[in-house]
């Protein structure tokens, strides 16, 4: 099992799940988030030139099986690409365990 | 008709002129009462959510302070029967001693009570954010009982001891009168307070961007939406030709506001490469401002052209004393009410059609506006400094830094505008 951890735009979140979706990814979790990185978002303000070092983006967990990782991380690859500074992220982890609470099932069957 | 039959014809008609511009002067001060509204939102939508209940409550006391104090005293200094001082200031002697209020005209004293109210509020927007709020309701009640009455009383009340209406001046709704006073004494308040911090660290001009926009465009419209009944009810009158003359005034006004907002879009479009959302609101407010003057005086092109250059101007003003003067005016009230209702006042001189430059006037009405509106700006500068230096050396003027980096709501008022779930923006 792995932890696929992805930062994107948010502008194309709605992309990226339909994509997930069809590739048969139908569980994950995802927040805003606010961080720091290359992008300057530039505002002006009465005239006044500035750039908030804030930069808004989503942030997806997404527990698959081994099988899935690689369409997984494909299709994020691909839809949440535009080509400029700011796409975001994407880190692979290894999760030692997984359980559905209400059943109680563990590993492969605690995640699908 | 016979002759007496005549005469009781033409008096029923005056009286009937005489409520029905009674009616129009109440209707009009209603319409000025809501535009507290609008400074208020426009003040909040300005400046940060942390200090919107400060805002809120210096908005609202100043007026209420204000409706007081100028029913108490200032109505009698402005409009008084008794001239002191050789004209420099009035009082009304009544039964129930110099000041308080006893006279019929009671739909006067409100139609001029709100005017005050309107120029005491102008202050609270360039001095937001950091100024302590005892502080400010005192300098509002001495704003609304002695500095705008006594000037006030120098040309409104139309008679020969206005010695400024003697010499010819014309501020029909009050460029000078109410705005000019407004916007020097908030130009001298936020020069003493100083800056927000953060506003300028080490040589750098910072941006504070206002928290919601949403207000900042209500309140301005809601002040667009007064200033019918601002100028529209200066003609002090309804019925003929006044009623002609009010329908002129309000269309002067509307195009004013209109190119001044238009005007303001398109410089900070060519100067910063986007249109700009607050400084074009303040262009609709710099054209409302500079036709008040002489909206009464003034054809429909002449308001055009008042109205575009209070437009351009209030940008370039914003500009200047933002960014080289490095005065703090988050909302931009000097640049608007003083800068503005100065040019308003001056280009009256040119563009009225009874005394104008380009009428035939010659230059002797723009001397005249010139030295009456300085006059206003220089009594309320040099009061605003009298007053404002005696409160920095007893109470002070400013909230402690801790204070105001917490937000004025929390330590001032013991509240938020906006609990915390829905704002963390210390």
């Amino acid at each position: 099992m792995k932890k696929i951890e992805a930062i994107i735009r948010k502008s194309k979140f709605d992309e990226l799940k339909k994509a997930l979706h069809q590739i048969e990814v139908n569980f994950f979790s995802y927040w805003d988030v606010t961080g720091v990185g290359n992008e300057k978002q530039g505002h002006v303000y009465r005239g006044i030139s500035y750039s908030t070092s804030d930069i808004q983006r989503r942030y997806l967990t997404i527990v698959v099986s081994d099988e899935f990782l690689e369409r997984t991380i494909n299709t994020i690859l691909d839809v949440a690409s535009t080509g400029n500074v700011g796409d975001g992220k994407i880190f692979v982890s290894d999760v030692i365990e997984a359980y559905r609470i209400r059943t109680k099932e563990s590993g492969q069957a605690g995640i699908n | 008709m016979t002759e007496i039959q005549q005469e009781a014809l033409d008096q029923s008609l005056e009286v009937i002129k005489g409520d029905m511009s009674a009616l129009w002067i109440i209707i009009a001060a209603i319409l000025v009462f809501f535009m507290q509204a609008g400074f208020t939102l426009v003040e909040v939508g300005f400046t940060r959510s942390k200090n919107a209940g400060s805002i809120i409550m210096k908005n609202v006391m100043d007026l209420c302070i204000g409706s007081i104090m100028f029913w108490a005293v200032g109505y009698g200094i402005m409009y008084g029967s008794e001239v002191i001082l050789g004209g420099f200031f009035r009082a009304s002697p009544s039964e129930q001693g110099y000041f308080f209020f006893s006279a019929t005209d009671w739909y006067n004293l409100f139609f001029q009570t709100v005017f005050c109210a309107t120029a005491a509020t102008i202050v609270s927007g360039a001095i937001a954010g950091r100024t302590k709020f005892s502080t400010y309701l005192i300098f509002s009640a001495v704003l609304t009982t002695i500095i705008y009455p006594i000037s006030g009383s120098w040309y409104w009340p139309f008679d020969d001891d206005a010695w400024l209406n003697t010499a010819g001046f014309i501020d029909f709704a009050g460029s000078s009168v109410v705005h000019a006073v407004g916007g020097s004494a908030a130009l001298v308040a936020a020069f003493m307070v100083g800056p927000r911090i953060g506003k300028y660290v080490d040589g750098k001009v910072n941006a504070i961007p206002g928290h919601n926009m949403t207000f900042g465009a209500l309140g301005v419209l809601i002040l667009w939406l007064g200033w019918f009944g601002f100028n529209g009810g200066s003609q002090l009158a309804w019925g003929g030709d006044d009623t002609v003359a009010v329908g002129s005034v309000i269309i002067n006004t509307n195009l004013a506001a209109a190119i001044g907002a238009i005007a303001a879009m398109f410089l900070t479009w060519v100067r910063y490469g986007k249109p700009d959302i607050s400084m074009t609101l303040n262009g609709a407010l710099a054209g409302l401002v500079g036709i008040t003057a002489g909206c009464g005086a003034v054809n429909a092109w002449g308001a055009l052209i008042i109205g575009l250059i209070c437009g351009i101007t209030v940008v370039l003003s914003i500009d200047f004393i933002d960014k080289k003067l490095k005065i703090d005016d988050p909302v931009g009230a000097i640049s608007v009410h003083g800068v503005c209702g100065f040019l308003g006042t001056v280009l009256v001189g040119i563009f009225a059609l009874d005394g104008g430059l380009l009428y035939g006037g010659g230059a002797k009405l723009i001397w005249v506006q010139t030295y009456g509106s300085l006059s206003y700006l220089a009594w309320a500068a040099l009061c605003t400094f009298i007053i404002l230096f005696i409160l920095k050396k007893t109470i002070g003027l400013r909230v402690s830094k801790e204070q105001e980096i917490d937000g004025l709501d929390v330590h001032e008022h013991g509240s938020e505008a906006y609990p915390e779930h829905i704002t963390n923006d210390k």
